[in-house]
């Protein structure tokens, strides 16, 4: 069980993977340079308004003129960044309030179990974006009610594994041997649940994506003049006819979005192998 | 146990199935508590101005004003005691004034409700033929291409922001094809059929009105399809690895060993072993799909709770946006409740001793 | 001592009637092309209308696989090799299609837990005569007066009532006979029995094999029972055949193999059995 992760190499090599990985490492790139090399300044209303795909703005320009290309690239170094902040910040939490539950149990476990039942009482959309309105627009606080939402997953996970490894012989036997419970938690629980959190987290990617664009979106996240790709799909609504506006910001998302869920569900068939192995072995 | 008298049997045969969804209805009354709080939490008690927000910058600023709206709203009372008016008021369809429209947020809501549900339904329903088809469909073609084909798609499905795709997709099928019709729920030249259920659809049909009946379902198409995408992505993925489970029981390969046919084996063996998995999703599938509403239905100016959440949203309305959170959340609730109720007619061992 | 086919077992068969199932040098393999596992290895067995013809032999000594192949149950990526042939009829190489018309109808076949083998959500009356109505093409009326003749004959209780009823309202051991009455709802010729008694309390093992005793000989059904345990073989069985490896190591008449064992491996499988005591409480 706990050698399984050892021999990955072979397996990693999926079209799947292959392709997500590669473009998600491109996106990953581009967040943290675009802004050396991009053609024009992303804020800067100099060009013509509302200009076509052309040689010199390869995607259009908006309706304040700026160069939708630049902004599109350096889009990328808002949401990505950001989104994998999220999903560290909830994987962190919720792994810890859940390992907590599932170790304890009793009212501890009570206790954060309902508080989780009573986030996922609400579509997470909606919750996101009461929290983000309550809490005033901006993109600090979207990725803050971002957060309200995503933890609960990792919680439910971690704990149900927790629970059902704290019965194990081996787990037991650590704790009969004086391991106190965060030195259980750490050497005998946390490597059976570092890859489900895994496979969960690399497909929150996307989630943390299209949220924190969605909020925008909605104009609860990003503030203009930022460059952010959910609150320039926003701005096309208003330009119906001008149709490059909001097609390369959704392309954008919809590649990054992709990627990443490419490479989550490769590694869902790594770590868990009944998704995909062979059941022809019948019994005999 | 063969020899127990009838009337025991029967008694005994209902008695579980009450005892089951007391105790959900019992969660889901519970949990209804805790959405109110977490709503009346977020509007009163997040950092910002609330009564700032309520009344406006121009009102805020006059102390009268903010003195008198304070009186009014019992702002000056202890947390317990506001929680308990802000119930009450609840209880009497009480959820404020939105700052955006001037009108009472239920009454705006009672409006929006039926024609975001009407959408949900319609997409659901989609989603779940299509989503068992290919679902199912991968799992009897495990690893061939057909199966890598769908997983890639339904991935696909699960990337797609609605918001760009409803943009995207009225451009192009209406603006550029001209073959969607425009935004809304009907035509303009159509009035709307007389109220019964609150769905157009369903409505004109009552009323005999067939040409309003199919302007309003092709109005209701894109904004189906485009909300449909993930969802379908969701349970193509959901039924997949449901079926891959049944086919591996037994009782199907008993069903196989008499001799049944293709069809009636997935139909009446496969699917129906799968089917409570499959009703759980359903119920997670209806949450993205309110979610999706928000983002989706400004944009076809479909005058349900989505826009009316987009619209509060866009112009920082919070007792707009907390009405929008309370109803969804209640709804969100209902259908879950209602998908419990399901599972208990669908699964014997739950209805029956 | 390697001989596999004794005299005995030729002589016994011509003594009563033609077999109605020959297995010829059957060979299976399950995997791909490259890595095929070779799970049977050439065997060959008869089965005689009246007769029970028992396999026995350890988990992952291929026997289970071998009654799957008579129905052509194996898992897609199974690799068939020899003969199986019902009367005249060649199975081995059958389309699924063809294949439908035997199963049910002329083979049929009893698992080993009833608990997974009847669909928990539906009603007894319906797995009773689905098949019923397709192969024998009785009317619905028709089919319900034969379910409850078949419910009486396997003595489940108040059949009219049982139908309506689902599995998971019954006792194992009635589950059992219910899965016995359906697997002889349209009157097959073969009735193949993989480890019918292995999931059923120790009290009601006796009486399940009982009944398949009784109904092969008032229906002249050729039984083909398949279990690693040899109690139950000497309970009923008129022939046995063991197998390991995927090869038929000794095949004889019961009283052959139980008073005078050829092979090194029968013997010690017989070693293994409880005392003399435990044969006598399973025949009783």
């Amino acid at each position: 069980m706990r050698t399984r992760w050892l021999k990955i190499p072979a397996a990693w090599i999926t079209p799947l993977g292959v392709i997500g990985a590669v473009i998600a490492i491109t996106w990953v790139g581009i967040a943290f340079t675009a802004r050396l090399w991009v053609p024009f300044d992303p804020l800067s209303q100099d060009l013509p308004r509302l200009q076509a795909p052309g040689i010199d703005t390869l995607m259009g320009t908006d309706a304040l003129g700026r160069d939708i290309f630049s902004r599109l690239m350096t889009g990328a170094s808002v949401t990505i960044p950001l989104a994998l902040m999220l999903v560290l910040m909830s994987l962190a939490v919720g792994t810890l309030i859940g390992a907590i539950a599932g170790y304890f149990g009793k009212w501890v476990d009570e206790l954060l179990m309902r508080l989780t039942d009573l986030v996922m009482a609400f579509p997470t959309v909606i919750l996101a974006m009461v929290v983000a309105a309550a809490l005033g627009p901006s993109l600090f606080n979207a990725v803050i009610a971002a957060f309200v939402v995503s933890w609960p997953q990792y919680a439910r996970m971690t704990r149900s594994i927790v629970l059902g490894l704290r019965t194990q012989n081996y787990v037991m036997a650590g704790r009969l041997m004086g391991f106190s419970p965060f030195k259980t938690l750490r050497v005998d629980i946390a490597p059976n649940v570092v890859g489900p959190i895994l496979v969960l987290a690399s497909l929150d990617v996307g989630t943390a994506i299209l949220l924190l664009s969605g909020l925008s979106f909605l104009g609860l996240g990003a503030q203009p003049p930022t460059a952010e790709w959910g609150s320039m799909i926003s701005a096309a609504i208003q330009n119906f006819d001008s149709w490059w506006i909001g097609l390369f910001p959704g392309l954008a998302i919809l590649t990054v979005v992709m990627a990443f869920n490419f490479v989550g569900d490769s590694l869902r068939d790594i770590f868990d192998p009944t998704s995909q192995v062979s059941r022809a072995g019948a019994r005999s | 146990m063969g020899n127990t008298p009838r009337a025991t049997r029967r008694y005994s045969a209902r008695s579980p199935l009450v005892g089951y969804l007391l105790r959900r209805l019992g969660t889901s009354v519970l949990l209804l508590f805790g959405v109110t709080i977490v709503t009346f939490a977020l509007a009163n008690l997040v950092p910002g101005d609330p009564i700032a927000a309520a009344l406006g910058e121009g009102a805020a600023s006059n102390p009268a004003t903010v003195e008198a709206y304070i009186k009014e709203r019992g702002l000056d009372q202890p947390l317990p005691v506001q929680y308990a008016n802000y119930i009450g008021g609840l209880f009497q369809g009480d959820m404020g004034i939105s700052l955006r429209t001037t009108q009472p947020v239920a009454d705006d809501l009672a409006k929006a409700v039926p024609a975001t549900v009407e959408i949900a339904l319609l997409a659901i329903i989609v989603s779940l033929g299509i989503g068992v088809a290919l679902g199912s469909l991968a799992a009897y073609r495990r690893g061939k291409i057909s199966d890598q084909l769908v997983r890639v798609f339904s991935l696909i499905g699960l990337s797609i922001p609605t918001f760009w795709m409803a943009l995207v997709s009225f451009n192009f099928f209406f603006l550029q094809l001209r073959i969607a019709p425009g935004s809304g729920r009907l035509s303009p030249a159509l009035a709307p059929p007389p109220t019964v259920t609150g769905f157009y659809t369903a409505d004109a049909l009552l009323a005999g009105q067939w040409v309003t009946f199919t302007d309003a379902l092709a109005h209701l198409m894109l904004p189906v399809f485009v909300l449909s995408l993930f969802t379908i992505g969701l349970l193509t993925r959901f039924v997949r690895t449901s079926v891959l489970e049944v086919l591996d029981a037994d009782y199907v390969r008993a069903g196989r060993a008499k001799g049944l046919s293709g069809s009636r084996l997935l139909f009446g063996y496969v699917l129906r072993g799968a089917s409570l998995p499959i009703l759980t999703i359903v119920g997670l599938a209806f949450g993205t799909l309110l979610s999706g509403t928000v983002l989706v239905e400004a944009v076809f100016a479909w005058p349900g709770l989505g826009s009316y959440a987009y619209n509060s949203a866009t112009s920082l309305d919070l007792p707009g946006v907390m009405g929008v959170g309370l109803v969804v959340g209640v709804v969100y609730l209902s259908i879950n409740f209602a998908v419990d109720l399901l599972y208990g007619v669908l699964d014997p061992r739950v209805r029956l001793a | 001592m390697s001989d596999i086919t004794t005299p005995q077992t030729a002589d016994a068969a011509a003594a009563a009637t033609a077999p109605v199932l020959t297995v010829d040098e059957l060979t299976i393999g399950i995997g791909s092309r490259k890595n095929l596992k070779s799970i049977v290895k050439g065997i060959s067995l008869t089965l005689t209308p009246g007769r029970i013809q028992g396999l026995a032999g350890e988990s992952g000594s291929g026997k289970t696989v071998t009654s799957l192949a008579m129905l052509g149950l194996l898992p897609s990526n199974a690799v068939v090799g020899g003969s199986i042939r019902l009367n005249d009829t060649e199975l081995v190489g059958m389309t699924h299609r063809q294949l439908n018309e035997i199963r049910g109808r002329r083979i049929a076949m009893i698992f080993q837990d009833p608990s997974s083998s009847l669909h928990p959500q539906l009603t007894v009356g319906v797995q009773l005569t689905d098949h019923v109505t397709r192969h024998l093409k009785l009317s619905k009326k028709q089919a319900r007066a034969h379910a409850i003749e078949l419910l009486e004959r396997v003595r489940v209780p108040n059949p009219a009532e049982a139908l309506a009823r689902y599995p998971h309202q019954f006792s194992g051991g009635q589950r059992q006979r219910i899965a016995i009455a359906i697997a002889l709802a349209c009157d097959p010729i073969v009735l193949l029995a993989d480890e019918p008694t292995t999931a059923l309390d120790v009290t009601v093992q006796a009486g399940i094999l009982h009944l398949l005793r009784d109904l092969a000989d008032e229906r002249q059904l050729a039984v083909l029972l398949v279990t690693h345990d040899l109690g139950v073989m000497s309970a009923i069985a008129d022939d046995i055949a063991v197998m390991r490896h995927g090869e038929v190591v000794e095949s004889a008449v019961r009283q052959e193999i139980f008073a005078n064992p050829q092979h090194a491996y029968t013997r010690e499988l017989l070693a293994s059995l409880p005392g003399a005591a435990g044969f006598e409480e399973a025949t009783e």
